[in-house]
């Protein structure tokens, strides 16, 4: 079977599981009236890890974030937190915070009194209190903003500020609902290292719920791919984009590229549903020069090229059947095939099976 | 088939086509035609009407006569303020308007916050519905309503006997009870509306953050529906104010200002005494629309 492990590193594994995860859910499930949102997940994540719940909207990756802080109680299933069994434990008993998807600052208080919140429910002194809020509002850079009411804020400082509120409580796992869903692209992207870099710091495991792939691939050392309330499959981020285990996680991660049926086996060879990543294959309008050692090669007509600044995508008809979406980097700008014919050629190594269907 | 519908535009000259386009390009125009109706009932209707009180407040009347003497003066307030029955009955209104408030305050928080956070949208609009269904019934029916439950042998009577107590009776707790009834959909609505604006999610922020049910409630929902409660106290203060007819139904021989209002008109015949007292509870809503403008909850209407 061409399936061997591909030439790039797969990166850096966090520190080798430890005894005790600091999330572990089993048999997981939460019905709302006759929907069933979470459908059986067993998960187990890691002390220190930045951890992703990818998933389309309505997979159930909120319902499970939720239900790991405690705001929704799980239909049968449990939550551990540190080896402890939380499931019918209410939030504010739950060693967890959360930053919102909509920030959630209380809009009557300033910002200081938003971060020490946590604290001063807990009755933590004020000299200490103060102190920590300081601290927590230094390292996401808001030294100066203390006095401001929420209102005050851009959408950037809000979510950092929603951050400082959660870390300020030293939590052993921070819950973040699609953290950077409501900042514009530019926004993203630095927030994005800088949640990364502060994962860093303070040596927090990390759960993040998102829908955007980039975002989970970039950010995670871990994802776990959610699709209609289950687990499609959980790896690192090479794992899951070079190895998706499943058709849709091959779709959902990246582009579906895949062939099946008749296409497969005249292509590749064998029966099944095969994945291929578009970048992994090359194109040219060679059609005479034979397959070299270990590639694999087909035929087609491109039906549509798409210019995209950076790179083109050509979408491509092989004449063994169906259609594979190659991409090119703009080197050259678009090139003119003959009649629009081309060569596809790819290492046997990045086709690989997956389950599902087309 | 797309041929049938193909576009036609009408001429661009046709008078009423140009007019709409002019109304299109002049936005001020285009308000001023549809605010210039209400606009000029409220200018005449209300506040000519108040203006028109003010100024027969500094009147009086022929004692022979009676008819109303233009000449100015301040005698009815010197009388208002001199002497004590309209002071005690002064009091008593705004006690009563204040009581009423702070017993609607107390019933309806529960139940618009019940309404807002815990129920489906289904059954929300239901409970809304059934908030606002005894507005469409006559004020006077829901007053003898509570007259006959509050008689010697009415329905609270009834209930209160076997526990050994008695009725309240008709009296100022009565007007209280009858009038709190009466106003309580203006306190149950602003403060629903309140709420339901609250996003669920700083609720589920505080208990994550480590408050309990009660803490959450003290710190994050109180004081962000507090805007809404004065709202609602606006209605109630203000109705309760100006109410003659309940406290004269089950009231007793309770006297609130609009009772003094009524009497001048009527019995006494004294119109710009009437406007005088009628001045009283203008100027307290005044002041306590100003003191509720610095909360923010004008804002919040």
């Amino acid at each position: 079977m061409p399936h061997q492990a591909p030439d790039v590193a797969l990166g850096d594994h966090p520190p080798a599981a430890s005894a005790v995860p600091a999330v572990r859910l089993r048999g997981l499930r939460k019905n709302f009236g006759s929907v069933t949102a979470v459908d059986g997940v067993d998960l187990d994540i890691r002390p220190g890890e930045f951890f992703a719940m990818l998933g389309p909207s309505g997979s159930g990756k909120t319902t499970v974030l939720r239900m790991i802080a405690g705001f929704e109680q799980p239909t049968d299933g449990t939550v551990e937190l540190g080896g402890q069994d939380v499931s019918r434990l209410a939030p504010f008993d739950r060693d967890v915070n959360t930053v919102f998807q909509d920030y959630a600052l209380f809009p009557h208080m300033n910002v200081a009194r938003n971060v020490e919140y946590g604290l001063r429910v807990k009755g933590v002194p004020r000299a200490e209190r103060r102190r920590r809020a300081a601290d927590a509002l230094r390292s996401v850079r808001l030294d100066d903003y203390g006095r401001r009411r929420p209102s005050q804020l851009s959408g950037g400082q809000r979510q950092r500020v929603a951050l400082a509120r959660a870390l300020v409580n030293r939590p052993k796992v921070l819950l973040l609902d699609e953290p950077l869903g409501a900042l514009d692209l530019k926004l993203r992207h630095e927030m994005q290292s800088e949640l990364k870099q502060l994962q860093r710091d303070v040596d927090i495991t990390f759960v993040f719920v998102t829908h955007d792939q980039d975002e989970a691939l970039t950010m995670s050392d871990r994802i776990a791919v959610f699709n209609a309330g289950r687990i499609e499959q959980v790896g690192t981020p090479q794992e899951v984009y070079e190895r998706p285990a499943t058709a849709f996680v091959a779709g959902f991660v990246g582009t579906s590229n895949l062939l099946g049926g008749r296409a497969a086996e005249a292509v590749i060879g064998m029966a099944g549903l095969f994945s291929i990543r578009p970048e992994k294959i090359r194109i040219d309008g060679d059609l005479a020069r034979p397959a070299g050692p270990g590639e694999t090669v087909a035929t087609g007509a491109v039906t549509d090229v798409v210019y995209a600044g950076a790179i083109l995508r050509f979408e491509v008809a092989l004449d063994a059947g169906g259609r594979l979406s190659v991409v090119r980097q703009n080197t050259d700008g678009v090139p003119g095939f003959t009649d629009g014919r081309v060569r596809l050629t790819w290492r046997h190594e990045h086709n690989f099976p997956v389950t599902g269907s087309e | 088939m797309t041929a049938a519908i193909t576009n036609t535009p009408r001429p661009a000259g046709s008078p009423r086509r140009r007019l709409s386009a002019y109304l299109r390009r002049t936005p001020r125009l285009r308000l001023g035609i549809l605010l210039s109706a209400p606009l000029a009932w409220l200018g005449v209707a209300y506040l000519g009407a108040l203006a028109a009180l003010f100024v027969t407040a500094f009147w009086s009347t022929d004692v022979f006569t009676g008819r109303v003497v233009v000449s100015w003066s301040l005698d009815n307030f010197a009388t208002l303020a001199r002497d004590a029955v309209y002071r005690t009955i002064t009091v008593r209104t705004v006690g009563v308007a204040v009581i009423v408030t702070l017993v609607d305050a107390v019933i309806a928080f529960p139940m618009a916050f019940a309404m807002a956070k815990f129920t489906s949208r289904r059954t929300q609009r239901l409970l809304v519905i059934a908030v606002m269904t005894p507005l469409w019934a006559s004020y006077l029916v829901k007053a003898y309503a509570w007259r006959s439950m509050l008689s010697g042998n009415g329905v609270l009577h009834w209930l209160l006997v076997p526990v050994g107590l008695d009725g309240p009776g008709y009296g100022l707790p009565a007007t209280v009870i009858t009038l709190s009834y009466l106003w309580l959909p203006y306190m149950i609505l602003p403060i629903y509306a309140g709420l339901d604006r609250l996003p669920d999610s700083l609720l589920d922020a505080s208990g994550d953050l480590g408050a309990r049910s009660v803490r959450t409630f003290l710190s994050v929902v109180l004081p962000l529906a507090l805007p809404a409660v004065i709202a609602g106290s606006i209605f109630t203060f203000s109705l309760s104010l100006g109410d003659y007819i309940a406290v004269k139904i089950v009231g007793g021989t309770s006297q609130l200002l609009g009772n003094v209002v009524y009497d001048n008109i009527g019995a006494a015949n004294n119109l710009p005494f009437a406007a005088t007292v009628a001045t009283v509870p203008v100027v307290i809503m005044l002041l306590y629309l100003a003191a509720a403008r610095r909360t923010g909850a004008v804002d919040t209407l």
